[in-house]
C-alpha cells in the first residue's frame, strides 16, 4: 500500500507516457510517407492527370521517392499542375528528367514515374519536369482502337 | 483508562492507538493488554471497529499513533518476513471462518502446514485429523466448505487457526448468528482449547453473557475508547451507565433510542405548512 | 457529489495503484514459478475455460471471412488467392485480436469474479493473517496463466479459421477454390515474422486482459456490487486496451 499522492504521481506519469507512446505512433505508422522539410519541391504540368490523387506516389525505376502533395488547374493553360515532393536522399535527379503517371498493376492506383534524363544540372526545390507524359485514358484507347478498326474494314469488304 | 492488570505478563500490548477509517475517528487513545493464557473478551456495539483491533494486532493495518507489541516486539516496526513470521504465531478466525473455496475441509486445515513448515504427508495428515478431532469434525474432512453449515464452518476455521500451535488466538464475532446448540459447541471449543493448548485467547463479541461466561478478562470499547476492563464480575458491577445499557439490552439510555432529529410536534406541523 | 477534479485524481490513483500492483505481480512470478503444480491448475482453468468458445468462434470468423472474402475477390478473378487473404487477416489481426476479445469476457471476468469474491470472503486476508502472500499464491499463478494461455489460444483460433473449419471447409469444399492453390499461397504468404508478431500480439493481450482482471478483482470493493462492477470493468477495460494496443503494435509491426 503506497500513500494516496504516490499513487497519483505514478497514475499522472503513465498517462503521459502512454500519450508519447500514441503519439510516436502515429508518427511511424505516416513514416511511409516523405515528412515536411525533409524532401523538395517540384511541379509538373499535365494534359490529363488520369486518376492521380493527391497522396499518390512519385517513382523512379519503380522505387518510391517522394509523393504528389497537391493537384492544381494553370488558369492560363488549363492544364493539371502536380506539385510533387521528393526526398532529399534523391537530390541528383537529372534535371531534364521526364514524368509520366503510369498504373500500378492493373487495375491500382496512378503515380507518377520518372524518367531518368541526362543533363547535367539536377532538380532542385521549385524545379518543373519539362517533359510530361499524360495518363491514359481507357475511353480515348478504346474509342482509339475502334476507329482503326473501322479504317480498316472497308478495304476487307472491298475484296 | 490505565488497566488492572493481572499479574501475568501480556502477551499483546496495545498503548495510545489511534486509528481513523477515513473522516471516522475509530480509535482515540486507547490501552489494553492481553494476558498471557487467559482468554479476554473485547465488548462493544456493532460498528466500534473490534474486527479493525484485531487487524491491528495482527499487522494488516498500521494505526495513526501508538504501539502494538506482541511479545515485546513492536508489530508495526517489522519488515515482511519478520512480520510473517510473527503472524505465523498467531491464529485468527473469522466470521464467516474464511475457508478457501476450491479447497476440501483436510486440505483447509493442511494449508498453513503445508505451506510453512516441510513436514512429510503422513505427519501433516496426523496434525490434520488432529485438529480436526478437537473441534469434533473429523468426520468431515472430505467435504468442501460449500456443504457445511456456518457453524461447521467456523469450526473448521478454529481447526485451520490452530494447526500451527500459534500462541495468541483471535476470534473475530464467532458467536453472531449461532443457533443455541452451535454457541454452545463454540463457547465449550474456545475455552477447553484455550486451556488444553495453554493458548492466549482474545474474543471479539457483542454477544455480551456468552462472552462473558467464558473470559477471564474483558473489555468494554465504545466511542474509540475503553470505557470498561476488568473481570466479567468486575464488568457486570461496574458503574458506568452505559456499560450496563449494553450489558442489559436496554433499548434507550446513553445510546439513544432516537436518532438525532427536531422536535416531533414540529416536524408534523412543518409537513401541513410546507404544502 | 463527486467534483471532476476527484474523479480525475481517483483515476489517476487507480492507475498508479495498478502499476504498483503489476509491480508486486512480476516481483512474485519467481516463487510462483517454483510451483508447476499451481500453475498447471491455472492454466488449465484458464484454457479449458476458453477452449470452446475459442474453438467455435474461430470456425464461424474463418467461414464468415472465407464468404466475404470470396464475394470480393471473385471479382477480380482472384478468387484463388483466398489463401492470401486469410493468412494475412487472420493471423496477423482477427487471430490475436478476436481471441482476446473473447478471452477477456470468458476468462478475464471469471478471473475478477473469482478474486473479487474471495476478498469479499476474507478468504485473502485469511491467507495474510496465516502468513501467506495471496499475491505469490493467488494473483501471480492466475497472471502467469492467463500470458501464457493466450498465444496458444490464439493459435487455435487461426487454426480453426484457416485451416480446418473455416476458410479451407468453406473455401475449398464449399465455393470450389482449388485446394492446393489455397494451402500454397497461405505456405508462400505467411512468414516466420507474421507468426513471431502474432504471437508477440497475443501474449501482450494476455498480459494486459490478466493484469486488468487481478486487479479489478483484488481491488473489488468487498460487496456484492463491487464485485459485479469489478467483472464488467475488468470486460470494459480490457476490450478497450486490446485495440488501444492492437493499434500500437500494428504500426510499429506491419508498417
Amino acid at each position: 500500500m503506497q500513500s494516496r499522492a504516490l499513487e497519483i504521481l505514478v497514475g499522472f506519469f503513465v498517462c503521459l507516457g502512454v500519450s508519447a507512446v500514441f503519439i510516436l505512433t502515429f508518427r511511424v505508422a505516416s513514416l511511409t510517407s516523405v515528412e515536411g522539410g525533409k524532401g523538395y519541391t517540384v511541379t509538373a504540368t499535365f494534359q490529363n492527370i488520369g486518376g492521380l490523387k493527391p497522396g499518390g506516389a512519385v517513382k523512379l525505376a519503380g522505387v518510391k521517392i517522394g509523393r504528389v502533395k497537391g493537384i492544381t488547374i494553370d488558369p492560363s493553360s488549363f492544364e493539371a499542375v502536380a506539385t510533387m515532393e521528393i526526398s532529399d536522399v534523391y537530390n541528383n535527379i537529372p534535371e531534364d528528367s521526364g514524368g509520366k503517371i503510369l498504373t500500378a498493376g492493373l487495375l491500382g492506383e496512378q503515380y507518377v514515374s520518372i524518367d531518368v534524363g541526362g543533363a547535367e544540372e539536377t532538380l532542385k526545390n521549385g524545379s518543373k519536369l519539362k517533359f510530361t507524359q499524360s495518363a491514359l485514358v481507357l475511353e480515348n484507347i478504346i474509342g482509339q482502337f475502334l476507329t482503326s478498326q473501322a479504317s480498316k474494314s472497308p478495304e476487307k469488304d472491298a475484296k | 483508562m490505565t488497566t488492572n492488570a493481572s499479574d501475568d505478563a501480556a502477551l499483546v500490548r496495545v498503548r495510545g492507538l489511534n486509528f481513523s477509517h477515513g473522516p471516522r475517528v475509530i480509535y482515540d487513545g486507547v490501552d489494553v493488554d492481553i494476558p498471557r493464557g487467559k482468554v479476554t473478551a473485547i465488548m462493544g456495539p456493532s460498528g466500534t471497529g473490534k474486527t479493525t483491533l484485531l487487524r491491528i494486532i495482527g499487522g494488516q493495518w498500521r494505526p495513526a499513533a501508538g504501539t502494538v507489541e506482541f511479545d515485546g516486539v513492536n508489530v508495526h516496526t517489522q519488515r515482511r518476513t519478520a512480520l510473517y513470521e510473527l503472524r505465523k504465531r498467531m491464529g485468527m478466525l473469522f466470521q464467516n471462518g474464511a475457508l478457501l473455496t476450491d479447497l476440501s475441509v483436510f486440505e483447509n486445515v493442511a494449508f498453513p502446514l503445508r505451506e510453512h513448515t516441510q513436514l512429510p504427508e503422513s505427519m501433516i495428515r496426523d496434525l490434520v485429523l488432529m485438529k480436526l478431532e478437537a473441534v469434533g469434525l473429523r468426520g468431515a474432512r472430505d467435504l468442501y466448505p460449500s456443504q457445511l453449515s456456518g457453524g461447521m464452518s467456523r469450526r473448521v476455521g478454529l481447526a485451520r487457526a490452530i494447526a500451527l500451535d500459534p500462541d495468541l488466538v483471535m476470534y473475530d464475532e464467532p458467536f453472531t448468528g449461532q443457533d443455541p446448540i452451535s454457541m454452545g459447541v463454540l463457547m465449550r471449543l474456545i475455552r477447553s482449547l484455550n486451556d488444553a493448548l495453554g493458548l492466549t485467547s482474545i474474543v471479539v463479541s457483542h454477544d455480551v453473557e456468552e462472552v462473558l461466561s467464558i473470559s477471564d478478562y474483558a473489555y468494554v470499547i465504545a466511542s474509540g475508547k475503553v470505557l470498561a476492563s476488568g473481570t466479567p464480575d468486575s464488568i457486570r458491577n461496574s458503574d458506568s451507565p452505559y456499560v450496563q445499557q449494553f450489558l442489559r439490552g436496554e433499548p434507550d439510555g446513553p445510546v439513544a433510542f432516537h436518532y438525532k432529529a427536531a422536535a416531533y410536534a414540529d416536524d408534523l406541523m412543518n409537513k401541513g405548512a410546507q404544502k | 457529489m463527486k467534483g471532476s477534479f476527484s474523479i480525475i485524481t481517483d483515476m489517476l490513483q487507480g492507475l498508479g495503484r495498478a502499476q504498483f500492483f503489476l509491480l508486486s505481480i512480476i516481483g512474485a512470478i519467481p516463487s510462483a514459478l517454483l510451483r508447476p503444480r499451481l500453475l498447471a491448475q491455472q492454466v488449465y482453468a484458464v484454457g479449458v475455460m476458453s477452449l470452446i468458445i475459442i474453438v467455435i468462434s474461430g470456425s464461424f470468423v474463418g467461414m464468415v471471412l472465407a464468404l466475404q472474402g470470396y464475394r470480393t475477390l471473385v471479382d477480380f478473378g482472384a478468387a484463388e488467392s483466398l489463401g492470401v487473404f486469410f493468412a494475412v487477416v487472420i493471423v496477423r489481426e482477427l487471430g490475436p485480436v478476436v481471441t482476446a476479445l473473447l478471452f477477456a469476457g470468458r476468462a478475464g471476468s471469471a478471473l475478477a469474479a473469482e478474486i473479487g469474491l474471495m476478498k469479499a470472503t476474507d478468504q485473502l486476508s485469511g491467507m495474510e493473517m496465516m502468513a501467506v502472500d495471496p499475491i505469490k499464491r493467488v494473483i501471480a499463478p492466475r497472471f502467469i496463466a492467463g500470458v501464457f494461455a493466450m498465444p496458444l489460444l490464439s493459435m487455435i483460433f487461426a487454426m480453426m479459421a484457416i485451416g480446418i473449419a473455416g476458410g479451407h471447409a468453406i473455401g475449398v469444399n464449399l465455393l470450389g477454390v482449388d485446394d492446393g492453390a489455397y494451402w500454397s499461397q497461405i505456405h508462400s504468404s505467411l512468414h516466420w515474422e507474421d507468426i513471431r508478431d502474432s504471437l508477440v500480439k497475443s501474449t501482450v493481450f494476455g498480459a494486459a486482459v490478466s493484469w486488468i482482471a487481478v486487479y479489478q478483482g483484488y481491488h473489488a470493493a468487498p460487496t456484492s456490487e463491487g464485485v459485479s462492477r469489478a467483472t464488467t470493468s475488468t470486460v470494459v477495460v480490457s476490450s478497450l486496451a486490446i485495440l488501444a494496443l492492437d493499434f500500437i503494435l500494428t504500426a510499429f509491426m506491419f508498417h
